[in-house]
Order: C-alpha cells, then sequence, then structure tokens
C-alpha cells in the first residue's frame, strides 16, 4: 500500500488534491488556491467534511486549487481517499441541486453532447447549448487509470449540475467492467445509460437485469433507457435481436470509428464502408420499434461537411446524431427540422383527410389526387416532429407560401 | 488621514488627495464645473527652430529643465509592447530627480519594473490606471501618494480643468519628422491612432516626442502638432511591434462566451438597436457579438452610420463592406486596423477629446445606440466595478469603460462565475458606477434588465430573449459557487480613489490586510 494518493488535474476549475497517511487522529488540510482569499474556509469545511463522511482520519490533505466547483472538489478528495484506502465504500455526495425528470421512451434525441467524465469545467454549462441529450463519458475519452475518479466525477455531476432538460445520459464502459459503473450513476437520476459495443441481446439483458435490481434497491421507479451502440460486423448484423432484447431498449446507435476498424476498411467522407451497416441498424430499430441513432460527427470546424452528414443521416432513415462541441448543436438541429414546404404539405394532407371524415368519404384527396394511408401517416408524423421541435405550425398555415 | 465624508452613492470619500480638495460624487450631471479651462504657458516662435532634436533622452530632460516633483503625462498606444516608460525613469534616476508624479493614461505588465523607481522614491505615485503588479503595490499600501483612478475622458477632464497639471508630456511616437509632427499609422512600432497623447501635446508646459521612425518634414498626416512640441529624439526603438498590434484579432472559442455574444445579438435586435451607432469593444464577448450583429444587419440589409471604439479586422470587413458608415477610432488593436487607419478616408483616429471628454459640447460616445462592456462584479442594484476584485486587490485601470456608459443602452456582459468566482454581487468592492447608468446585464443564464428602463422592457417582451432579473442571477451565482468571504480591508487606510466623469470622487481604495502574503 502507498503512503499517498493523488487525484485530480492542474486545470482552470478544477483542482489536484494529495492525501497522505499517517500523522496525528485529526485530519491536517492545506490549502493553496487562486480563490483562497475568498473561498479558502469553504474548501477547508467541504474537504473536512468529505473525509468525514467517508469515514477517513489522519490524514494530510494537500488541495492545489484553481477555482473547483464544490461539487468537483469532493468528488476528487472522494477519488483520491478511495486510492489511499481502497477498501472505502462510502460515497460522499453534494446536494442534489439539480432538477431531474423522468423522460419517456421516444422523445425528440437529434443531438446528444458527449462530455469526457474526467472534465468537470464542460459539464457545468453543457445544457445551456440546449442538446437534446448530454453523454457524461465513462468509456473512451476516459484513460483507463481515470476511470475509477470519473465515476465519481460523473456521479456528483448527475447530482449537482442542472442540465436545463436535457435528457441525461452515461455511457458506461465496454461490458463487462460496464457493469461496475452501474451502482453510482442508476440512483442519481441517470435517464439514459449508452452501452458501448454491443455484440450480443444478452449484453443488453445483463446490463437491463443490473440495473432493475440496483434501481429497485434504491427506490427508484421511473424508466432508466438504454442505448445500445453496435460498432462492429457483429454488433450491426445482430441490431434487431439486440433491439428487441429488453423493452427498456429506447434506441439503437451507431458507432463508425470502431466499426470501420473491425471490418477493416478505412473511414472516408463518403461513408460507402458504412452504409449497408448504418442500414441495418436503421432496419434493426425500426423493425423493433425504437430509435436509430446516427454515430458522432467529430471534425468540430467543418460545419458544412456536419450539415451534409446530418442530412445523409436523415435521408437513411436515422432521427439523432452525436457531437463533440456546442456549436454543433444548432447544425444537427437545424438539419433534422422538417423544411417549411414538407410542413405545408403535411397540413394540407391533414385537413384532406379531416374533410373526409366530416363527409364520411373512404377516400382521402387532394385537388385531383388520391393520398394514399402511409402519405396520411408520414404526415401525421411531420405534424408532430414539428411541434415537438418548437417550430409554429400554424404560423406557416396562415403565412404565404 | 484627509476627512471622510459620504456621497451620493453612499460610499465614503476623502475630501482631500495628494493635497488637493475634492469633491464628493453628487449624482450623474449634478456636478456644474465653473471657471475658465487650463493653459500651457505662452511660447514665443523665436526661441524654436525646425529642427528641434536632440542627440539622447537625458538631453531632452535636461533641455525642458525637469526637477523634482515634476508631473509626467504618457500615452499608452504602445500598450504593452511599451519600451520607453521604464527606459525615461531609468534616465531620470540617473539624473537624481526624485517624488515625479507619474501620470499614464494605462500602464501594462511590461511596466512592473517601474516598481524599482517607486521604491527608490524616483516616482512619488503614480495617477493612472494601475494594472497587475502595480495594482498589488497600491493595494498592500506601499505607494506614498494615492492613486487616483479615472476614465479616458476623466484623464483629458482632468488636464483640461487644472486638477491634473502636466509639467511634460512624453510622447513615443510611431513616426515623427524634426520639428515633432508626428503620427501613430505607420513606421515600424506602427500603433494606429495616438489619440491620447493629444492632451498631453495640448495642456503640457513642455512636450517630448520620441521615435525610432524620423521622417522627412513634414511628417504626414500629422496626429501631434510639431507647433506644440519642445524637443525631439530619435532612438533605435520605442516598441515591440507584435506586442503593440496583434497580428489578428482572434475571435474566442469558448462555447460560454459565444453563447453570450449572441444574447446580445438577440437582445440588441429585439430592442431595435440594429443599424444604430455601436461602440465597440475588443474584449472577447464583445468581439463575437460584433460578428453576430454584422450577420443580423446584413440579413436585414441594414447599415449603422459609424462605429465607436476600439478597431479590429471585424469592424474594418464590416466598414468595407458598408455594414457601417465610418469608424471613429480611439485604439487600433490588431494589423487590419492600422493598415485601415493609414489608408481608409472613413476610418480616422479619434481623441478622447471628440469621444469621451466631459468638458466638451458633445463626445461620440454619448451618440452610440449600445455598448457592450466587461466588468468585475455587478450588484443587484445595477452598480458595477471595474478596477478592483472581491478580494479588495486593485488590478484594473477604468479605461474608456466609464464613459462609454453614456450612450442609449449599455450592456455589461460575462460569465455569471470565472474561476467559482461569482460576478454578481450582493454590494461591489467598489462603485465605479451608479446603477442607474447600467441598462442590461447579459449572462449565459439569462439578460437582466434595470427596471428603470422599462421601455427596454416593453420593446424586448415576448420576443423569445432568455429575461430573468439580477437578483435571480445573484441567487444562481450564490448557489453554483457558495457565498464568498468578504474582502479584507483596512478601512482606515485609502490607498487609492476612483473619479467620476465629472472629477468628483465616487469611491475610495483600501489597503488590503491579509496578514501574511497567503500561500
Amino acid at each position: 500500500m502507498s503512503d499517498q494518493a493523488l487525484a485530480g488535474r492542474d486545470e482552470k476549475s478544477d483542482v489536484r488534491v494529495a492525501l497522505t497517511r499517517g500523522g496525528p487522529p485529526e485530519n491536517e488540510i492545506v490549502v493553496r488556491s487562486s480563490v483562497v482569499r475568498l473561498y479558502g474556509p469553504q474548501i477547508r469545511r467541504s474537504v473536512e467534511q468529505t473525509l468525514r463522511t467517508l469515514g477517513v482520519s489522519g490524514v494530510k490533505a494537500e488541495i492545489d486549487d484553481r477555482g473547483a466547483l464544490d461539487w468537483v472538489l469532493m468528488a476528487r478528495v472522494e477519488a483520491a481517499a478511495k486510492r489511499l484506502f481502497p477498501d472505502l465504500t462510502g460515497e460522499a455526495l453534494p446536494d442534489r441541486s439539480s432538477p431531474t425528470a423522468p423522460t419517456v421512451r421516444l422523445r425528440l434525441r437529434r443531438s446528444r453532447l458527449y462530455l469526457p467524465g474526467v472534465n468537470p469545467d464542460l459539464m457545468q454549462n453543457a445544457g445551456l447549448f440546449k442538446p437534446d441529450g448530454v453523454i457524461l463519458d465513462l468509456e473512451d475519452s476516459v484513460a483507463p487509470a481515470e476511470k475509477d475518479a470519473a465515476r465519481i466525477m460523473v456521479r456528483n455531476a448527475l447530482c449537482a449540475v442542472d442540465f436545463f432538460g436535457a435528457e441525461r445520459m452515461v455511457r458506461i464502459n465496454q461490458l463487462p467492467a460496464g457493469l461496475h459503473d452501474l451502482p453510482a450513476i442508476v440512483p442519481r437520476g441517470v435517464n439514459v445509460i449508452l452501452i458501448p459495443k454491443v455484440e450480443e441481446p444478452t449484453h443488453v439483458k445483463q446490463v437491463a437485469e443490473a440495473v432493475q435490481q440496483i434501481a429497485a434497491r434504491h427506490g427508484r421507479h421511473d424508466p432508466i433507457w438504454l442505448m445500445p451502440i453496435l460498432e462492429s460486423a457483429r454488433g450491426c448484423w445482430n441490431a434487431y435481436p439486440i433491439a428487441v432484447a429488453s423493452e427498456t431498449v429506447c434506441a439503437l446507435a451507431f458507432g463508425a470509428e470502431d466499426f470501420t476498424r473491425d471490418i477493416q476498411a478505412e473511414r472516408t467522407l463518403a461513408g460507402h464502408e458504412s452504409f449497408v451497416a448504418r442500414s441495418l441498424v436503421v432496419l434493426g430499430a425500426r423493425a423493433a420499434g425504437v430509435q436509430p441513432i446516427d454515430t458522432v460527427f467529430s471534425d468540430v470546424e467543418n460545419m458544412d461537411a456536419l450539415r451534409q452528414s446530418t442530412k445523409e443521416a436523415l435521408a437513411l432513415g436515422f432521427e439523432g446524431k452525436g457531437c463533440i462541441h456546442p456549436r454543433q448543436i444548432a447544425v444537427i438541429h437545424d438539419a433534422f427540422r422538417p423544411t417549411d414546404e414538407e410542413i405545408r404539405y403535411a397540413l394540407k394532407v391533414r385537413a384532406a383527410m379531416e374533410d373526409a371524415e366530416r363527409t364520411g368519404s373512404g377516400v382521402i384527396s387532394l385537388g385531383t389526387k388520391m393520398i394514399d394511408p402511409p402519405v396520411v401517416a408520414r404526415a401525421k408524423r411531420t405534424l408532430r416532429v414539428a411541434e415537438e421541435m418548437g417550430i409554429d405550425v400554424q404560423a406557416l398555415a396562415s403565412a404565404p407560401a | 488621514m484627509a476627512e471622510m465624508v459620504a456621497n451620493a452613492v453612499g460610499r465614503r470619500v476623502p475630501t482631500e488627495v495628494n493635497g488637493r480638495e475634492q469633491t464628493p460624487f453628487r449624482g450623474v450631471g449634478k456636478f456644474e464645473p465653473t471657471g475658465r479651462k487650463a493653459a500651457p504657458p505662452i511660447p514665443a516662435l523665436h526661441q524654436y527652430a525646425l529642427d528641434k532634436r536632440v542627440p539622447t533622452l537625458r538631453d531632452a530632460l535636461e533641455k525642458i529643465g525637469l526637477r523634482n516633483g515634476m508631473t509626467i503625462g504618457m500615452h499608452h498606444h504602445m500598450r504593452n509592447g511599451d519600451r520607453m516608460a521604464v527606459p525615461l525613469f531609468d534616465t531620470i534616476a540617473a539624473m537624481g530627480i526624485r517624488d515625479i508624479v507619474f501620470a499614464p493614461s494605462a500602464l501594462f505588465p511590461c511596466h512592473e519594473p517601474l516598481i524599482k523607481h517607486l521604491e527608490s522614491g524616483v516616482i512619488h505615485h503614480i495617477e493612472g490606471s494601475l494594472n497587475g503588479p502595480l495594482g498589488v503595490y497600491c493595494s498592500e499600501g506601499k505607494m506614498r501618494g494615492m492613486g487616483v483612478l479615472r476614465s479616458h475622458g476623466g484623464r483629458y477632464q482632468a488636464i483640461q480643468d487644472g486638477e491634473l497639471k502636466i509639467d511634460l508630456g512624453f510622447i513615443p511616437a510611431p513616426s515623427a519628422d524634426m520639428m515633432g509632427n508626428a503620427t501613430g499609422a505607420f513606421g515600424p512600432s506602427a500603433c494606429g491612432s495616438l489619440g491620447f497623447a493629444l492632451a498631453d501635446s495640448q495642456y503640457a508646459d513642455k512636450v517630448i516626442v520620441v521615435t525610432d521612425n524620423l521622417v522627412e518634414v513634414p511628417c504626414m498626416p500629422w496626429e501631434i502638432q510639431g507647433m506644440n512640441v519642445d524637443v525631439v529624439v530619435v532612438v533605435d526603438k520605442i516598441g515591440d511591434p507584435e506586442k503593440i498590434v496583434s497580428g489578428t484579432t482572434q475571435i474566442t472559442k469558448s462555447p460560454t462566451r459565444i453563447l453570450i455574444a449572441e444574447h446580445i445579438a438577440d437582445f440588441i435586435e429585439a430592442a431595435g438597436y440594429l443599424g444604430r451607432p455601436f461602440q465597440a469593444g475588443a474584449g472577447g464577448i464583445a468581439l463575437a457579438s460584433i460578428k453576430f450583429i454584422a450577420d443580423r444587419m446584413r440579413a436585414k440589409g441594414l447599415r449603422a452610420p459609424f462605429a465607436r471604439g476600439g478597431s479590429t479586422k471585424y469592424l474594418v470587413e464590416m466598414l468595407n463592406e458598408g455594414l457601417i458608415g465610418a469608424i471613429l477610432d480611439g485604439q487600433t488593436f490588431d494589423l487590419d486596423g492600422v493598415r485601415s487607419i493609414a489608408t481608409h478616408p472613413r476610418h480616422v483616429p479619434t481623441t478622447p477629446f471628440t469621444s469621451y471628454n466631459y468638458h466638451g459640447k458633445g463626445n461620440w460616445a454619448s451618440y452610440v445606440a449600445t455598448a457592450v462592456l466587461g466588468a468585475t462584479e455587478v450588484d443587484v442594484k445595477f452598480q458595477a466595478n471595474v478596477v478592483t476584485h472581491s478580494d479588495g486587490y486593485l488590478l484594473h485601470g477604468i479605461g474608456g469603460w466609464q464613459n462609454t456608459l453614456f450612450g442609449d443602452c449599455s450592456i455589461l456582459a460575462f460569465p455569471l462565475f470565472r474561476g467559482r468566482i461569482p460576478i454578481v454581487m450582493e454590494e461591489v468592492t467598489t462603485v465605479c458606477a451608479p446603477g442607474e447608468m447600467i441598462d442590461v446585464v447579459v449572462t449565459e443564464r439569462g439578460i437582466a434588465i434595470n427596471p428603470l428602463r422599462q421601455d427596454l422592457l416593453d420593446r424586448v417582451r415576448g420576443k423569445g430573449l432568455p429575461l430573468t432579473t439580477i437578483e435571480e442571477l445573484y441567487a444562481i451565482g450564490q448557489k453554483l459557487c457558495g457565498k464568498p468571504e468578504p474582502a479584507s480591508v483596512d478601512r482606515t487606510r485609502p490607498v487609492a480613489v476612483v473619479k467620476w466623469v465629472d472629477g468628483t470622487v465616487i469611491d475610495t481604495i483600501y489597503r488590503v490586510d491579509y496578514g501574511e502574503k497567503p500561500a
């Protein structure tokens, strides 16, 4: 066992914590901070309180702070304490100050903003950019040595951060390690759990069962949805069985980066290498009645390419796209927006349908054209989505085309 | 210690500063100056030749008769690239002269070496912005006289009404001729406008022009007139070009700051200010907002008659595209700005007299519709602070900030907290502007409009803006960051005063008192 443990980063809005074993029975706390004159006493109290909650005594805590908010400081202290004393099991939770609301199985999931689980600075304001979902990531953006700290940070963020109505998502680690992420996040108001590299229905079943047990233990009865990410040949091939593996699956997401590596191809801008796989994901999801969600677009500078890529995803049948920078959100939302012409046409179809119902006619017609049921269904969907997106449909109906 | 009295914003201020009697702040527009403007001594033409050059800085200082206790004024157009202030005081120290009052229009981190001249007694005290290390020196009570913080307009005002008498105007100039005609538009140390040097050239008893680019007579365009200049000195280098102006001005990449800039543009559009004259700041958020404003003006086919301010590439692009009719330039921030001011007939340098002056019969800053500005603190009464931090330390100058509040709508924009420090407070540490001067506060978490501006509220309501109240912003900041400890200052030890634009004293800055220097 080592005598000292470190946690945290020397970054703005973060803090480095060094805990050293030994010394007097009381904890000794040394605070160095960019805000020591304004927050020194509070930092000291918070560190002391966190250590007491965890049952840690007789350590020297050296705090090198660069303006971390309290929930971040608490997570760093807890991570260092658990590194110094691996048997610690307690949790020092920040005050629950963020509103949590359950979400429904099918809702707008156009954009999901990935936030590295090690970077609290990006989490605090993420909801201000109005993505449909925020993903607190425990997987690829977190180095193996930081998985423990990220889990605590993500848990505290779920407790303390207001995401302003964005769906609260967490990407756990690949199974089986990912199962160990669940106890920290399931009781803390997560809405959707993303499961990476799913290849078999059993992967989903394992997570669904574990989630259900933990939720029941904590008295959580609101739904926690699962979004399997298919990012291998095997996973895409099994899209449908995976989508129906649990009733809590709300969507299937495609992961292009790992997929192209798996099939031993190169990822290209045109994306021919993943065309069939993406279509398989769409087919599997649609067959199961869940949402198909496209991969992440990772070039944060090229907004034209993002718009193009999102339009292509829409054309293939996808309903959502992943992003890694707030600037991408508006572009994605705009690309998924039905055009004014589509909305006006849908309104005409709906009016024709209502006419037919009123007159008792079995045939719906628009001008001289007969309208088939799929067209009616599509029109209804267009109008529902437009309203979900906050588009003033009636204003379009009255405005000149 | 001088007597302290409460002023119109309830702050206690000294009635005497550095031996001069002071008027406490009486309210905006309540102080009526009387008397006649100050004037320099009357020179006689026969004492001056066309060629006013002397070989060295020391020769120049000897020639104008620098003595103990004199006041030296200097502009700050060289910004953090200035290479003249420190050699000036090194020379004065070598001449054995002491107790100089230094009154620059601003100071920068490159001026930290002046601390040794404050310590040795060569400089008695500084009346001008006290930034960074010099601010810390003053805050810790080490300066002999009191700091006097004035806005850019306030410096001109104090020189004109005689409170600030400049004995020597010291003017580094990127190009000058042997008669003293000078410009900042070109030369290896080109800085664009030289407007901050105008008051020194007109009102100082003696004027020295220093250049590293001597040009043929006449130096054109002469922003500084040779008729006001006593001595010219040619040196190797007056500044570091890359620190005077930036090569290109970068718009912030911070998503939060871009979001705030979008909120600003949304507000300006909703309030009907698009296409009206505006003040263009060079801060990250203000700069990003200019780009959004340009996009919206273009989309709506609108054009503004002029923009005032720090010119940058983005403002120059608007001028060239015809979105604005003129740039009235007080400070030139990048190379595109420097090139444009030298070539474009409707991009002209302005001075604190034309832009900001209180003793003028008009000024441009009062005629803009909107100004986007920053602050270190704002309180629930909309009072704002730009000079001290919440821990009491004096770290910034006022610049043109107070002066640009006089447009129709002053907008303070900032992230609600910076490195855990909330910006909206119950009560600001130092009042630099009374609440009635601040119209709107824009943050990433909402826009608060001063209840005194019911007209603005009426204009923007129902247009989808994230409207909130200043009390709500205060509450969010306290919830996210926690309530900070109060600043620890010694209220029996004033170290500096903040002047309002009319020369009255609006607040006092005290010696900080944290016992041992915090580790």
